[in-house]
C-alpha cells in the first residue's frame, strides 16, 4: 500500500453531496471514495461503481465446500475407515447430503465475509486512515486523490465552489495495516 | 392512462383449439380405455383426468395464496401486475368444479373394488379400517366441497374487492384493511386445506397404506413454484401485447426469485421426506419409494430432480438470468413441466403399477386444461383496467427496486 495525497470536502446533507459527486465525475478528478454516516440509496450509481463480484466469490466458495464435503466423506467411508451402518452401502449419498449442505453454507458464508473485509480493506484489529472524525457521525465526506497531474490550487477552488462545510488536504496511507487506534499519534509522526 | 386488454384472436383460437384437443382426447380416451373393462385402461383414464385437473387447480390456488401473502405482509411489489394473480384466482372455481366432478366420479363410479382409492371399501383390510374415521366417502366429500368452495369464494372476493377499490374515494384505506383481514382468514383456510387435508385426501390416499406428515407441505411447495411460473408467463405475455406498461425488469426479477427460491424449497421438502424414509428403512414406508426409484419409474424419478432442482438452481442463480425475459420464460415452462412430472410421480405409480404412459392421452388432457385456463383467464383479464390506479401501494410498486 502506498502513502498518497488526498483532498477532502465535507457536506452536511445528501443533496449537496450528490451535486458534488456529479461535478467531480464530470470534472475528471480522481474520486477516491465517499464516506457517509449511513447507507445512501443511489450513491453507488452516482459514483459509477460497478456491481460487486462478491456473489461470484460466494459461488466459488460454496462449490469448494460442496466438493470438500463430498470428497472427504466419500474417502473416509469408502477407503479410509469403512464402517457398516445398518447394512447401508459404504458410499451412501443421501446420508452425506445434509453435511454437504452445511459445509457449502459455511464455506460460502465465511469465505464471503473474509472477501468482503479484503475488498473494503477493513478487519477487526486492523487500522485504516480516517479522513474526518465526523464521517461516521453527521458529515458526508468526498475524498479525491491528488495525483501527480492534479493542480492542487485549482482542485481546492473547485471543491470550495460545491458548497462544502469544510475542505482540507491530507497525506494518508490508502489501504489497511496492522495497528490499533491508540497508535494513531505514532502513525501521524511517521507520516510527518 | 387506461390499460385495457383485448383478447387477440390468435390467443382465443389457441385456447379453443387446446380445449377442443382436450375434449377429443377425453372422448377418444373413453372409447379406448373404458370400453374394454380392463382395469389398466380404467385407471389410466381416470388418473389422466385427475392428475391434470389437480395440477391446474393447485397452480391456480397459488395465485390466491400469493395475493394473501403479499396482502398480509403489506407488500407493494405485486401491485403493478396484481390483476394477473387476481384473474387466475377468480377462475379457481372452474378448475375446482372440474376436479370435484372427476374425484366424485372416481369415488362413486368405480364400483366395489376401487382400483385407485382402495380405502373406499376396505374389504377387511385392517390398516384401511383403522384409517376409516378420516378416510371415508363422507369426509372426502365434505372436505373437498368445503375446500373448493372456500378457495373459489376467496379467489373471487379478492378480485371483486380490488376492483371496488377503483371506485372508492382517493387514498381511502377502508377496503385495503378489509383485504388484509380477509388475507389473514384465507391463510387459516389455506393452512387447513391445501397445506394439510386436501393433498392427504386427494393424493396421499392413493397409496392408502403409506403416510408422511411432510407430504402436503411438499405438494404445496410444488404448487407454489408452478403457480409463480404461471403468473410469470401471463405477465410476460401481457407485456408482449403492449399491456402492463408499469411492469419492468424489477417485477420480473421478483417472480424469478420466487421460482428460484421455492424450487430449492421444493427440493428441501422432497429430500427431507426421502432421506428419513431411506434412513429408517422400515418396509411399510420404503415400498413407496421402492416403487418409484427402482423399476419402470426410475428414469422419471431422477429426471424429476434434474428438472426441478438442478435446472433452476444452476440457471436461475445469477442475477442477470432472473432479469432476462427469455431465460425466465424458458425456466417457467421447464418448471411447469417439472412440477407436472412431480405430480405424475406422486399419483400414477400406486394404481398403475408397471403400466405407465406419458403419451397422447396425458398430453391431450393437459392441453385441454391449458385451453380452459387460457380462455377463462384471458376473458377475466379483459373485464377491468389492468392497472390498479387507486391502489394505495401503486407508486411503491412502480418505483420498486428488486
Amino acid at each position: 500500500m502506498a502513502v498518497k495525497k488526498f483532498a477532502i470536502a465535507c457536506y452536511d446533507d445528501e443533496a449537496p453531496l450528490f451535486d458534488a459527486v456529479h461535478k467531480v465525475r464530470h470534472s475528471g478528478y480522481k474520486l477516491h471514495d465517499v464516506y457517509t454516516p449511513f447507507p445512501v440509496h443511489g450513491l453507488d450509481q452516482a459514483m459509477g461503481l460497478k456491481e460487486t463480484d462478491l456473489h461470484v466469490a460466494g459461488f466459488i466458495f460454496g462449490i469448494t465446500g460442496t466438493s470438500t464435503a463430498l470428497g472427504f466423506m466419500s474417502w473416509i467411508f469408502t477407503s479410509d475407515w469403512p464402517i457398516n451402518y445398518g447394512g447401508k452401502p459404504f458410499f451412501s449419498l443421501p446420508a452425506m447430503i445434509p453435511i454437504t449442505f452445511e459445509l457449502t453454507v459455511m464455506f460460502a458464508a465465511v469465505g464471503m465475509v473474509l472477501t468482503y473485509c479484503y475488498l473494503n480493506q477493513i478487519m477487526p484489529g486492523v487500522k485504516k486512515h480516517v479522513f474526518h472524525p465526523r464521517q461516521s457521525d453527521d458529515l458526508f465526506v468526498v475524498v479525491i486523490e491528488v495525483t501527480e497531474g492534479t493542480d492542487e490550487a485549482e482542485l481546492m477552488n473547485f471543491l470550495n465552489s460545491t458548497n462544502p462545510v469544510e475542505t482540507n488536504v491530507q497525506i494518508a496511507e490508502e489501504g489497511w495495516w496492522y495497528g490499533r487506534f491508540d497508535k494513531e499519534e505514532e502513525y501521524q509522526k511517521q507520516l510527518a | 392512462m387506461t390499460d385495457r386488454f383485448e383478447v387477440p384472436s390468435g390467443l382465443k383460437k389457441t385456447g379453443l383449439v387446446l380445449s377442443l384437443i382436450g375434449i377429443i382426447t377425453l372422448i377418444a380416451g373413453a372409447v379406448c380405455f373404458l370400453g374394454k373393462h380392463e382395469e389398466t385402461g380404467l385407471v389410466r383414464f381416470w388418473m389422466g383426468l385427475m392428475q391434470n385437473g389437480i395440477f391446474f387447480l393447485f397452480m391456480a390456488i397459488s395465485s390466491i395464496f400469493i395475493q394473501a401473502a403479499a396482502g398480509l405482509a403489506q407488500g407493494g411489489w405485486i401491485v403493478a401486475y396484481k390483476r394477473v394473480p387476481e384473474a387466475i384466482g377468480a377462475n379457481v372455481w372452474v378448475f375446482g368444479l372440474l376436479v370435484l366432478i372427476i374425484l366424485f366420479s372416481m369415488i362413486f363410479g368405480l364400483g366395489d373394488h376401487n382400483p385407485i382409492y382402495h380405502w373406499v371399501n376396505p374389504h377387511g383390510d385392517k390398516v384401511l379400517e383403522g384409517k376409516s374415521t378420516f378416510l371415508n366417502k363422507g369426509m372426502f366429500i365434505g372436505f373437498s366441497v368445503a375446500a373448493v368452495g372456500l378457495w373459489s369464494f376467496f379467489g373471487r372476493k379478492f378480485r371483486s374487492m380490488s376492483i371496488a377499490q377503483e371506485s372508492a374515494p382517493k387514498n381511502s384505506t377502508k377496503l385495503y384493511w378489509k383485504t388484509v383481514s380477509l388475507a389473514g382468514a384465507f391463510m387459516v383456510v389455506y393452512g387447513l386445506t391445501m397445506m394439510s387435508t386436501t393433498p392427504w385426501m386427494w393424493i396421499m390416499s392413493i397409496d392408502a397404506h403409506w403416510y408422511s406428515t411432510l407430504f402436503s407441505w411438499h405438494v404445496f411447495a410444488g404448487a407454489f413454484v408452478s403457480g409463480m411460473a404461471l403468473i410469470l408467463l401471463w405477465t410476460v405475455y401481457l407485456k408482449n401485447q403492449g399491456n402492463l406498461v408499469l411492469v419492468n425488469k424489477e417485477h420480473i426479477h421478483d417472480l424469478g426469485k420466487f421460482m428460484f427460491a421455492f424450487s430449492i424449497f421444493w427440493t428441501y421438502t422432497w429430500f427431507a421426506q426421502y432421506m428419513l424414509i431411506w434412513y429408517g428403512n422400515i418396509p411399510e414406508e420404503t415400498t413407496y419409494y421402492n416403487k418409484r426409484q427402482n423399476g419402470p419409474y426410475s428414469f422419471l424419478f431422477y429426471l424429476n430432480i434434474v428438472v426441478n432442482f438442478v435446472g433452476p438452481i444452476l440457471i436461475l442463480m445469477s442475477r442477470p438470468s432472473k432479469r432476462n425475459y427469455f431465460t425466465v420464460v424458458f425456466m417457467a415452462m421447464i418448471i411447469i413441466f417439472g412440477q407436472w412430472l412431480n405430480l405424475y410421480l406422486l399419483t400414477y405409480p400406486g394404481p398403475s403399477g408397471h403400466n405407465w404412459n406419458i403419451s397422447w392421452y396425458e398430453m391431450g388432457i393437459f392441453a385441454g386444461f391449458a385451453g380452459v385456463m387460457i380462455l377463462t383467464v384471458s376473458k377475466t383479464l379483459t373485464k377491468s383496467d389492468l392497472i390498479p390506479h387507486n391502489h394505495i401501494f401503486l407508486k411503491e410498486s412502480v418505483v420498486h427496486l428488486s
